[in-house]
């Protein structure tokens, strides 16, 4: 099975942790993630603004890079639903049929890493240990979008030490929404506020979510309050072993 | 082509509403309490229907084969209802219907009228166009009693009160219902009950002697040319049954083909609605009812419009339900004012700039206004994609200027790899050097946010230098 | 060109070309089955209306001693309405005939009526202005509304009440007493129609 590795531009850029935790925890499971070197951004925040022209171009951009693979493993929910949800409409409404045939082709391969692991792989217990009091947030377009299910939590729980504990409120968006968070910033930072709050009361040490941006988000506000709570990509703790030490 | 008028005069753009609506406490425990209270109802009556995903599929296909099909139907309800004795006008915008309105009320010369509560009267301000002639409206439906008693806009579709609480509300009673009519009671209190009970005997003689009542519909059957009203309080039947004219403004999406469809509509609405099985008061009727005039006033006001969109036209599937208001993060911190328009929320978002233009910084503001959750198309009964509708209209949005060459940079670098990578690289050796507080719109984030460490070392570079962590 | 014709324009120029959608029916349709009577009772009470269920031989009785329980003297009762029921009432009962006025109604103590049809899953009776029913009015002004249910006419859910419904027949479907929640989303029972609903279920 040819994988290919679409590690998206916020981990590529800010979150490298992240795209390192996917190789080596696929790597475990016995899988040889490729990583084309062409890929950039998958267009969301162009086309959620309101930049289509653009968002086609990254789009066509993004499946001629990931075309050619048995699967495509996306570690972000958000970016996984632009290319599931999204490139299908750019592809249609842009009338060009390479674009459209190479949108055929990527998008039944595309998965965002739980999926994969769950679906894919059929693995559920990814051998993983990590001694913390964790607490999960679904994230909009991994619950909502592409519709994740429990596959995260199910992950989590196989996970050894860990302590998982449900977050209230769970469901509800924390105010990321690309550039939503600036051209609406006080809404934003109101909705923020409620998921930190909601984080807090859970009395975990680590949040954790399918998605860097929105942890980006709540991170950035659990940090500017010197919270002491830090979030991490699932894939971090997936990727947790014993014999690794201390992080 | 003139701008339609949606019953509220377009303001400042929605960030600045909402940013002052933010720090209001008042209001945002107000909508707090309100949204979470409906929330939780409409949830565990949804999850009672075992068919409910059946049900919407349903409801969405009928309502899109409706709108397909709308000239044909539209003539059939026009029939039906003329041949059960009632009378039909068609309005072409707002300023045409309150016209027709106001005709009809001084034909009875009658110079008072109750109102069912009705958006598409609110949209087209038929109460101030009434003024105008002579004609007082009193809303009689409790929460847009509220409202008018307090000179105040609706905001929100079900509870046009809804950022007023009990307290509030009791000032409000005691303060205006002289200026009204029948005087509030002097020992009122701010129980719901002592409240609802106060309107009561407010509005119980004007039920009684008023001659003329102006209605809206929430379906009204083109088969058999019923219309539909669903209402909770009681005030709906006294003004559809009592007075000797009624008048039903009515959009002209409001149409379904058969009777046969109510029996998913009955279910979908209610439920997704007031949270409830089913609301208290359905009143049918079919044309001269009981020996009543009747008239139906079809309204378009933009709504052709909209039905030209090939993306756009699914709001017109809305049967108000607001489920998507309930539910919506933004709207409970925002609150209903901030939108600048009688439809606000996720639907407003989407109707608002679609049946008004975008020339105003309002309107282009609320396409915007959404963080792109998807718990509104969730909830939508009629399965409104509002989140495809709010990037659709976003991409025909004329954007600042800063901001498109914001976005132009983001795309020329996104275009080459080597131009990502070498981006990156300049970000890891400057890394230091980025300011706690970022200057512009960017300090949005930065107010109250701290930004992530950039890292040393791109993933990219890292997959290069290690090949892929194997040396 | 009349307006009219300007919105079917309209109309038509926006759907030039728009292809047409299958509607499907995939969900619960009329059923073959009766409604629960137990069901239909707890629904009822859940909107806090008083719900009793008799047989057809205690129906007079059970009148009677609702109507006393309310201490209604003067009742409307609708032309059709089966005289038996009332037998053993100590009220006077008003008849709409000559039709009476809304202040007419507004002065009596109750209504007493029957109903075309009851829904079990949502607790709704519907009236359609049929005998023992009277015109919609008789049962929106008064305070007090005592409807007789007879069992046979309990339907499981909404398409079956649907079905056996005539559209040119004008409908109150009611389901517990008048309510609002217009006050912080909070349910209030009895604002302008008939602040107490009761229902008698005859098996």
């Amino acid at each position: 099975m040819r994988v290919a590795l679409f590690v998206t531009c916020v981990n590529d850029t800010l979150f490298p942790d992240t795209g390192r935790a996917v190789v080596r925890l696929l790597r475990r499971l016995g899988v040889e993630a490729d990583f084309p070197r062409a890929q950039t951004c998958c267009g969301q925040m162009h086309a959620n603004t309101g930049y289509r022209d653009e968002a086609v171009r990254l789009a066509r951009r993004s499946v001629a890079a990931l075309r050619g693979y048995d699967a495509v493993v996306v570690p972000s929910g958000s970016c996984a639903a632009m290319i599931r949800e999204q490139y299908p409409k750019l592809a249609g409404s842009s009338g060009v049929t390479p674009f459209a045939d190479a949108v055929a082709q990527v998008v039944p391969r595309t998965y965002e890493l739980t999926e994969f692991l769950v679906d894919v792989l059929g693995v559920t217990d990814v051998g993983a240990y990590f001694p913390h009091r964790v607490t999960y947030h679904p994230t909009c377009h991994s619950l909502r979008g592409i519709h994740l299910g429990d596959r995260p939590l199910t992950l989590l729980r196989q996970v050894r030490g860990i302590e998982l504990v449900p977050l209230p409120g769970a469901e509800e968006c924390c105010g990321f929404g690309g550039t939503f968070a600036l051209k609406n910033a006080d809404v934003s930072a109101a909705m923020c506020a409620d998921k930190v709050r909601a984080v807090l009361d859970t009395g975990a040490e680590v949040l954790c979510a399918a998605d860097n941006s929105c942890l980006m988000h709540i991170g950035g506000m659990l940090g500017r309050q010197k919270s002491g709570v830090r979030v991490m990509h699932l894939a971090e703790i997936l990727c947790s072993a014993e014999t690794a030490g201390v992080r | 082509m003139s701008v339609t008028f949606l019953g509220m005069p377009a303001t400042r753009p929605f960030p600045r509403n909402a940013a002052r609506a933010v720090r209001d406490s008042q209001l945002r425990f107000n909508l707090r309490k309100a949204t979470r209270t409906i929330r939780a109802r409409r949830a565990s009556v949804v999850a009672e229907a075992p068919d409910w995903a059946e049900l919407r599929e349903a409801g969405r296909a009928i309502k899109e084969h409706t709108l397909r099909n709308l000239d044909r139907y539209l003539i059939q309800l026009e029939e039906a209802v003329t041949a059960a004795g009632g009378r039909v006008h068609w309005a072409a915008d707002g300023a045409e219907a309150n016209r027709i309105v106001a005709g009809l009320v001084k034909a009875t010369g009658e110079t008072e009228v109750v109102k069912v509560k009705s958006m598409a009267t609110q949209e087209i301000g038929l109460n101030e166009a009434l003024l105008e002639h002579g004609i007082t409206a009193y809303e009689t439906d409790l929460a847009e009693l509220i409202v008018q008693l307090g000179d105040d806009r609706p905001s929100h579709i079900l509870v046009p009160a809804i950022h007023r609480n009990r307290a509030e509300i009791r000032e409000i009673f005691a303060e205006h219902m002289s200026g009204w009519g029948r005087p509030a009671p002097e020992d009122l209190t701010d129980d719901p009950a002592a409240l609802a009970e106060a309107a009561r005997l407010h509005l119980r003689e004007r039920f009684l002697k008023t001659k003329v009542a102006i209605s809206g519909a929430n379906f009204a059957i083109a088969e058999t040319g019923t219309m539909v009203v669903l209402e909770s309080e009681g005030n709906g039947r006294m003004c559809l049954t009592l007075p000797r004219t009624l008048i039903s403004v009515v959009g002209i999406e409001k149409v379904l083909p058969t009777w046969r469809d109510l029996e998913v509509f009955l279910q979908l609405l209610p439920r997704s609605s007031t949270g409830e099985r089913m609301n208290p008061y359905t009143s049918t009727w079919t044309g001269a009812a009981e020996g009543q005039e009747f008239h139906l006033v079809l309204l378009d006001n933009g709504r052709t419009g909209v039905l030209a969109d090939e993306v756009g036209r699914q709001a017109l599937r809305c049967i108000r339900c607001s489920a998507c208001l309930n539910v919506c993060p933004v709207y409970e911190r925002a609150g209903g004012h901030a939108y600048g328009s009688v439809y606000p929320g996720p639907i407003g978002a989407i109707l608002t700039p679609q049946l008004r233009g975008m020339e105003s910084e309002l309107d282009r503001s609320l396409p915007y206004a959404s963080s792109l959750c998807g718990a509104c198309y969730e909830v939508c009964p009629v399965a409104i994609d509002i989140p495809s509708v709010l990037v659709d209209l976003r991409a025909r949005a004329r954007h600042p200027w800063p901001e498109r060459a914001g976005m132009a940079a983001a795309g020329w670098v996104f275009e080459r790899s080597g131009r990502l990578a070498r981006l990156q690289r300049a970000g890891g050796r400057l890394r230091r050097l980025v300011p706690r507080r970022l200057p512009g719109p960017l300090g949005g984030w930065t107010d109250t946010r701290d930004l992530p460490e950039v890292p040393r070392e791109s993933f990219r570079d890292w997959w290069d230098r290690t090949d892929g962590g194997r040396r | 060109m009349s307006s009219r014709d300007l919105i079917l324009a309209r109309v038509r120029r926006a759907l030039a070309g728009v292809p047409d959608v299958e509607i499907t029916r995939a969900y619960r349709g009329p059923s073959q089955t009766p409604g629960e009577i137990r069901l239909f009772e707890e629904r009822v009470r859940d909107y806090r209306a008083m719900v009793h269920v008799v047989d057809e031989a205690g129906v007079a009785e059970r009148v009677a001693l609702s109507l006393a329980g309310r201490g209604a003297r003067r009742v409307v009762v609708p032309a059709g309405f089966p005289a038996p029921w009332l037998a053993a009432a100590d009220v006077e009962a008003v008849a709409d005939d000559p039709p009476l006025s809304a202040a007419d109604l507004d002065a009596v103590d109750g209504v007493l009526t029957t109903c075309a049809v009851a829904i079990a899953e949502t607790g709704t009776i519907v009236l359609d202005a049929g005998p023992g029913q009277g015109r919609r009015a008789l049962t929106l002004v008064p305070d007090y509304h005592l409807c007789v249910v007879r069992a046979a006419q309990v339907v499981a859910g909404v398409p079956d009440a649907v079905a056996l419904l005539a559209p040119a027949r004008p409908l109150t479907w009611i389901s517990g007493p008048s309510a609002t929640s217009d006050i912080e989303l909070n349910r209030v029972e009895g604002v302008h129609g008939p602040r107490t609903l009761e229902v008698l279920i005859v098996t």
